[in-house]
């Protein structure tokens, strides 16, 4: 079976630190015509629209062609087609499949049925690999290593799957952690408990400002309503911190902020124009790193 | 069997004794072993005492003998049953539970939004085991749950 990457815990440290250098080529040579010839699938069985767009971009732009779907509604699975028989089918055009789901565990379940590699860009609350990479590679590149860095994590570090993919990847790299969230949204047990047993330290707090001036990344994320089945416990913490220009005054002066994007009232405009702010930048990584994910996945490894 | 108690359950010629069954998973454990369409004499014994367990349950099988794979499917209801195998009333052999390293197409996945609760999929978990307690990994969803004994 091909090399897939359904789960960050599929690539090795070693692995991880090689994609991050194929990366960093693409971001020098934006067009490689590599893969000319070749067709990749986008299946979006979920709508999305940064991480659809930086796929597809980045399959151009190695000079393959890209089909597939954005949403299930014109398509047989609306008629009530199983997913083995959409991913075999699918499979049998293209020589890579990228596909996001709604339902948890989707795509190891298509890299199981298919003889392609599978490139999972989100699996409901579970993995979305891509972004894990992405954010260490904008964390190497603001940082210039990826070795001991301090990362304050804010907003919805329950639900969140950025967070608890970023947490574990960065556990090949001596982290230390500050989870910041309303009591709602705390850290789940078992990610503490993770970083116990390797020994990484990790304060909690659910003030904002308490830890914004001892962090070398700030990783805000978005409160996702979707995420939750009581409305009433979402109306709660919806808009429980909001990052404004004028707390960033004794911030350390390596200090990025971070964000998976989309943002909705996490960090307010005025932030966008200190030098602090560098989630776009992180959004344009994305292609870049996953460009790198698609050449290596199909073989292409230098 | 040469004994001066009086057995609760009545002695078998030749089959399985399957002892120290957790009292609330007797039905659960004949089912994995596919006995409640089986026609040999089964006898069965709820909420007896024991010193380890509290309550158990016992399930004897006569003219019935079990392979190691299909005794390892009760595993994740009761790790600590024994089993004797009976041969003209007498124990010839004992036998433990092992807890298989994972376990294919038996237990449902506890997260309703786990791929494998809407289409058509054997559900694998990899078992971790732990002093007092035993944890499901889902091969697909990922997530984690934890089964605790006792």
């Amino acid at each position: 079976m091909p090399k897939s990457l359904i789960s960050i815990h599929d690539f090795s440290k070693d692995e991880i630190l090689h994609i991050l250098d194929i990366a960093k080529f693409m971001e020098k040579n934006r067009c490689q015509k590599i893969l000319d010839g070749k067709v990749v699938a986008c299946l979006f069985f979920e709508p999305s629209t940064r991480t659809r767009l930086s796929f597809e971009t980045a399959a151009n732009r190695l000079g393959a062609r890209v089909i597939g779907f954005s949403d299930t509604a014109n398509t047989s699975i609306s008629k009530g087609e199983t997913l083995k028989d959409t991913i075999k089918m699918v499979s049998n055009y293209v020589d890579m499949i990228i596909m996001r789901h709604p339902l948890e565990g989707a795509a190891r379940y298509a890299s199981e049925v298919c003889d392609l590699p599978v490139v999972n860009a989100g699996d409901g609350a579970n993995q979305h690999p891509s972004q894990t990479l992405l954010d260490l590679y904008t964390i190497l590149q603001t940082q210039g290593r990826l070795d001991n860095i301090r990362i304050n994590m804010v907003g919805d570090l329950k639900y969140g799957r950025t967070v608890h993919s970023l947490l574990q990847a960065l556990c090949h790299f001596n982290p230390e952690f500050i989870f910041t969230a309303p009591d709602e949204l705390k850290m789940p047990q078992e990610y503490k408990t993770l970083l116990d047993s390797k020994g990484f330290p990790y304060e909690e707090t659910s003030s904002l400002t308490e830890h914004l001036n001892d962090c070398d990344i700030l990783y805000m994320t978005r409160v996702q309503g979707e995420r939750f089945s009581d409305p009433m416990e979402y109306e709660k913490v919806k808009n429980v911190y909001h990052l404004k220009a004028d707390m960033l005054g004794g911030v350390r002066d390596n200090m990025k902020i971070l964000h998976p994007l989309p943002r909705v009232g996490e960090i307010a405009e005025d932030v966008d124009n200190t030098p602090y702010a560098y989630y776009f930048k992180q959004a344009e990584n994305g292609m870049y790193v996953r460009m790198a994910i698609i050449s290596y996945l199909l073989g292409y490894n230098n | 069997m040469p004994s001066n108690k009086q057995l609760v359950v009545s002695a078998i010629k030749d089959g399985t004794v399957l002892d120290h069954i957790p009292a609330s998973n007797v039905f659960k454990v004949m089912n994995l072993l596919g006995l409640q369409n089986a026609e040999n004499q089964i006898t069965v014994g709820f909420n007896l005492e024991s010193g380890s367990l509290g309550r158990k349950g016992i399930i004897k099988v006569a003219g019935r003998f079990f392979k190691d794979s299909e005794l390892n499917r009760i595993a994740l209801v009761a790790p600590l049953a024994t089993v004797n195998i009976i041969k003209d009333y007498e124990v010839v052999e004992k036998k433990t539970i092992t807890l298989p390293d994972e376990i294919i197409g038996m237990e449902k996945c506890a997260n309703p939004l786990c791929v494998t609760n809407h289409q058509p999929i054997k559900t694998k978990f990899a078992i971790i085991k732990e002093d007092n307690s035993i944890k499901l990994a889902c091969h697909y969803c990922e997530k984690v749950t934890e089964i605790v004994y006792l």
